[in-house]
């Protein structure tokens, strides 16, 4: 029977590609898109680049397509639990709602700094990025930044550093692991690495953080880092509380443990997408993987959407390689596949005096199967590559 | 229909090459190319270029 009413939480790009796509399979009845910030849908990327550096504004950011989407759309409107067995939900301020068919795509949150405040706290000089309000307050308050120290050399702490130096703020970037970009392997983490010092930055790596002081960032060296402002850019952890003591079985990571067709794997009436999920996937040898890329929240929304609409037996699997990108300086790195799984990371081809710097490796197993590759600045040659595994993992 | 695409706003993700590859091709230059008129039968995949673009640098007119 056709589901009567479909409740996405979360209205970020996997909920609003969900509801679309929820229509697009021929959802004729209720569907309530529920978010808990203020803004309506809008997309994360430039955040840490166009947005930080004044290219572009809040407004750029905003999905098209609103206007035609058909479903209520709530906004500022947490939910705070989930009764599966009862098919409601609750909201923040006391309102149950029911459903007959849930789709959790509650994203993400920065991870904290242990020992420091959860929160971001600008006003004291520390900041996280996730969402617009974040991007707005660090966008600000660079204007009167003369040092920035960013912990955590991952994809938004480079991103940062990158936009920071466009805007002459002096930055320094910090991470407890020998290189930054961890995934990316060794010898292009060292690239990336060397991309941020010949701009100016101060890279610290292979040493840990043991307090946020008054005057910058105190190395568990013992070393100060001067800094008047600081970024905590350590990953993400998926929004599950709302799901905590629920009959929904959650990974030790909180994500959302789920079959291949993005379904819950304690109750065909929930679904989830994007950063929350963790599903089995023919690239990770059908072991569960969790991807926060922004491609793979929109293919999971289209995938869950559709789902959601339809009997289990009828369900489709998602089976796309990841993707992802991120844009430092004048290289733009792509990815493709799993490359953090591999054992080891080839350059097949690499052009350093090529302005910008051109580079294409392959990510490779024990066997030497092909199980992912990584790009700088050839975006021809990785579309190349994810056509290859998308042909694999169909 | 035609198909513009922004390519102050395109950064050659290369989505749009996936989805709708008679559509859209990226150069060795890694520069965007396409075809402006596009005959009816291949609106759904250019609708899902439009859906897939990270930029949304692309748009449909009728």
């Amino acid at each position: 029977m056709a589901p009567t009413r479909i409740v996405i939480v979360g209205a970020g790009l996997a909920g609003l590609r969900a509801a679309q796509a929820a229509r697009g399979a021929g959802h004729d009845g209720e569907l309530i898109l529920l978010g808990d910030e203020p803004h309506a849908p809008y997309t994360r990327p430039p955040l840490s680049k166009e947005l930080l550096k004044g290219e572009q504004t809040a407004a750029d950011c905003a999905f098209p397509g609103l206007e035609t989407l058909d479903a209520e759309l709530r906004l500022s409107t947490p939910v705070t639990g989930v009764d599966a067995a009862a098919h409601t939900v609750s909201l923040d301020g006391g309102e149950t709602l029911g459903y007959d068919r849930l789709i959790v795509a509650t994203g993400s949150r920065a991870r904290p700094l242990p020992g420091a405040p959860s929160r971001p706290d600008p006003e004291r000089g520390v900041h996280m990025l996730r969402g617009l309000d974040d991007a707005r307050a660090l966008s600000d308050a660079l204007a009167r930044t003369e040092r920035l120290a960013i912990v955590g050399a991952g994809f938004v702490g480079c991103e940062v550093a990158a936009s920071a130096r466009a805007r002459g703020v002096r930055v320094a970037l910090i991470d407890i692991a020998a290189q930054p970009l961890v995934p990316l392997g060794a010898e292009l983490g060292a690239r990336c690495a060397q991309l941020h010092r010949a701009h100016g930055v101060e890279v610290h790596l292979g040493v840990g953080v043991r307090e946020l002081g008054g005057d910058g960032v105190v190395l568990a060296d013992g070393t100060t880092v001067a800094a008047d402002r600081v970024l905590v850019a350590l990953g993400a952890l998926p929004n599950t509380e709302l799901l905590a003591g629920s009959a929904i079985e959650l990974a030790p990571d909180g994500a959302v443990v789920c079959d291949a067709t993005l379904t819950s794997v304690s109750d065909p009436d929930v679904l989830a997408a994007g950063d929350v999920v963790a599903w089995p996937h023919p690239g990770a040898a059908g072991e569960r993987v969790r991807v926060e890329h922004w491609t793979t929240a929109a293919e999971h929304g289209r995938v869950a959407g559709a789902n959601a609409t339809r009997e289990p037996e009828e369900r489709t699997a998602h089976v796309t390689p990841p993707y992802f990108w991120s844009d430092q300086y004048d290289v733009k790195i792509q990815s493709v596949g799993f490359p953090a799984r591999a054992e080891r990371i080839e350059i097949v081809e690499s052009d350093d005096a090529a302005q910008p710097p051109r580079l294409v490796a392959e990510a490779l197993d024990f066997a030497g199967e092909l199980v992912g590759a990584v790009t700088f600045n050839h975006a021809r040659r990785l579309a190349e590559y994810r056509r290859r595994l998308a042909v694999e993992y169909a | 229909m035609k198909v513009h695409v922004d390519m102050n706003l395109c950064q050659s993700h290369g989505e749009c090459v996936l989805v709708a590859p008679d559509i859209f091709d990226l150069g060795d230059d890694d520069v965007l190319t396409w075809t402006e008129d596009v005959d009816e039968s291949h609106r759904a995949e250019v609708e899902e270029a439009v859906n897939v673009c990270p930029m949304m640098a692309i748009r449909i007119e009728d």
